[in-house]
């Protein structure tokens, strides 16, 4: 252990441990406080574990509110989000790196700009609009205003753009067609930042919060990340079943996370303009 | 560029089909972005002009909706807090960024990922849990935090409802959420600078913090500016945690600008004024994304 023959080195490793303990230290108060009963968690005193252990707040909230139709409605979204922001960026990104046509340079260069566009901004008229097709309250309504992730066309064509051209000669010699040539030379080349991108996209629509919050009030289309909320509103001050609700509503995605821990910060990375 | 196509595609009647083909592979995208996005941005401009409820036709009325932004005390207000709260979070969580990014790149193997997962996990979360979690931890009454709290005060407080708090506390909330994505960024920036400067630095005797000062921070400046700039852009957008944890108050003294858009169109049925509002945010944002394209671009150029 050659990192630990000084002792400055074993200090800052251990500080290095200490912070990232006291970092993560509310996550766990919240994860153990919702494996109490109410009147524990109310109790005077520190208890880092449960004298007492129940699932019963988990068993309220599922018996009291809606939030299994939340989750139904999360997943499909942030689903319906993910498939069609990568299928559309992925040809859109395709067309712009290989194919040679009008306005392409054009299209590019909105692509880029849109970048800076703050979509809080366009909350008034995604509104109007969602309300102009009739999809106020309903999946659809929750989805469309999403689909506009410029940052996704952009990292396809780079990562199409490193491809040999060799590929796609080859190809077009044995009579390939462009949608074969597409969607069987270069979607699986590129298929870990195809996972990457669909990873942090879905955490990005299970997440949202201000649009599905303004479109969707009832629970026909209210998601889990907003609809937790809601249980805050209705129960009050009971702290084990409001976290309940959040440890569920965050599960998935910090499986997510934890599953797929290299993907997800390597799309980050990607995305914000690094390569890690 | 090279236009370097096989002998039997090179005549001219290809060129056609290619573009023809292109169409097709853009078309979902470019609709979408017509609709969602080209579209809002006009019909936002139109309504600004307009004294339109949120839903349905209004009349025109020119610049007053502009000329009364100037007027507006809570609008003026929430400019103000905005900035404030951009002022709490954007250097400090850019510092701290690199300080945590500092310590998890010496670690390795395992050790570095429990730890770096420590720091990264709240960034994973949805908002609502991020403020759910907060307002438990600092509940007046049961959170744990309160005896922190009492050290300095010598009371507990009520931190969201204090209009001394309330703006700091929903900062370091921020920044807890979301420091991850800049150490993350960090982490990748230090892993670029190469072993030997450090090596040869050693070697002449250079102690821990003349090589930061020295190789370290000038390496890494490049992507420090990055991520000042994407906060300082991410942060003007504040809203969510805001709504959540003090809906503006106590007393307006958290108001920032979305919320405000969020008021006039979505609260009081103001679309023509909320939209306004919203554009005045469009162009502060698409100002600062300008400058950031301008730091970083010059960022090769030492």
């Amino acid at each position: 252990m050659t990192r630990w023959r000084r002792p400055d080195e074993l200090l800052l490793t251990l500080l290095a441990l200490l912070s990232a303990g006291l970092w993560a230290f509310p996550l766990y108060w919240a994860v153990v406080t919702t494996l109490k009963p109410e009147y524990e968690v109310v109790a005077p005193g520190i208890r880092l574990w449960p004298q007492t252990f129940t699932f019963g707040a988990y068993a309220y909230v599922l018996a009291n509110t809606n939030i299994a139709r939340w989750y139904l409605n999360s997943f499909a979204t942030a689903g319906a989000v993910t498939v069609l922001v990568i299928g559309m960026s992925a040809g859109c990104g395709y067309a712009i790196s290989q194919l040679r046509f009008p306005l392409r340079r054009l299209l590019f260069g909105l692509i880029l700009a849109s970048f800076m566009v703050p979509l809080q901004a366009l909350i008034v008229t995604h509104f109007v609009l969602m309300n102009d097709f009739g999809l106020i309250n309903s999946w659809g309504g929750v989805v469309l205003p999403q689909l506009i992730v410029p940052v996704v066309v952009i990292v396809y064509k780079q990562f199409f753009d490193s491809i040999p051209r060799e590929f796609r000669e080859a190809a077009l010699m044995d009579g390939a067609s462009e949608l074969r040539l597409f969607t069987q030379v270069f979607l699986p080349m590129n298929w870990g930042v195809t996972t990457a991108l669909a990873i942090i996209t879905f955490i990005g629509a299970w997440n949202a919060f201000l649009w599905p919050f303004l479109v969707a009030s009832t629970d026909r289309a209210m998601t889990v990340t907003v609809g937790i909320v809601q249980v805050h509103d209705s129960f009050g001050v009971q702290y084990a079943r409001n976290l309940a609700g959040a440890v569920m509503a965050a599960m998935p995605v910090a499986l997510a996370y934890l599953i797929f821990q290299r993907r997800v910060t390597e799309a980050i990375a990607l995305s914000a303009g690094i390569k890690g | 560029m090279a236009e370097a196509l096989s002998p039997a595609r090179a005549r001219r009647a290809p060129a056609r089909r290619e573009a023809l083909q292109a169409a097709a592979f853009v078309a979902p995208f470019a609709i979408a972005y017509l609709v969602l996005f080209i579209y809002p941005t006009l019909k936002l401009i139109q309504l600004s002009f307009t004294n339109a409820p949120l839903i349905g036709d209004g009349k025109w009325v020119g610049w007053a909706n502009y000329a009364r932004l100037l007027r507006d005390h809570l609008f003026i207000q929430s400019v103000y807090h905005t900035v404030y709260f951009v002022a709490l979070t954007v250097l400090p969580t850019t510092l701290l960024g690199l300080a945590i990014a500092l310590m998890v790149v010496r670690l390795s193997g395992w050790l570095r990922s429990i730890v770096l997962a420590c720091f990264f996990l709240p960034y994973i979360l949805p908002v609502t849990v991020v403020t759910l979690i907060w307002q438990w931890v600092l509940d007046l009454q049961f959170g744990i935090a309160q005896p922190l709290l009492r050290l300095f005060g010598g009371s507990g407080v009520a931190v969201f409802k204090s209009a001394a708090w309330a703006m700091p506390m929903v900062a370091f909330v921020t920044i807890w959420w979301t420091n991850g994505f800049n150490v993350l960024l960090f982490i990748a920036g230090l892993r670029n600078i190469p072993p030997d400067y450090y090596a040869a630095a050693a070697l002449d005797g250079a102690g821990r913090m003349a090589q930061f000062r020295h190789i370290t921070w000038p390496l890494i400046w490049p992507v420090t500016a990055l991520v000042l700039t994407i906060q300082l852009i991410l942060q003007l957008k504040i809203f969510d945690q805001i709504y959540l944890l003090t809906q503006g108050g106590p007393f307006n003294s958290t108001y920032v600008v979305v919320q405000y858009i969020y008021r006039q169109a979505f609260v009081l049925n103001h679309g023509g004024y909320g939209a306004t509002v919203a554009l005045f945010l469009f162009a502060i944002i698409v100002a600062f994304s300008v400058l950031q394209y301008q730091v970083l671009r010059t960022r090769d150029v030492p």
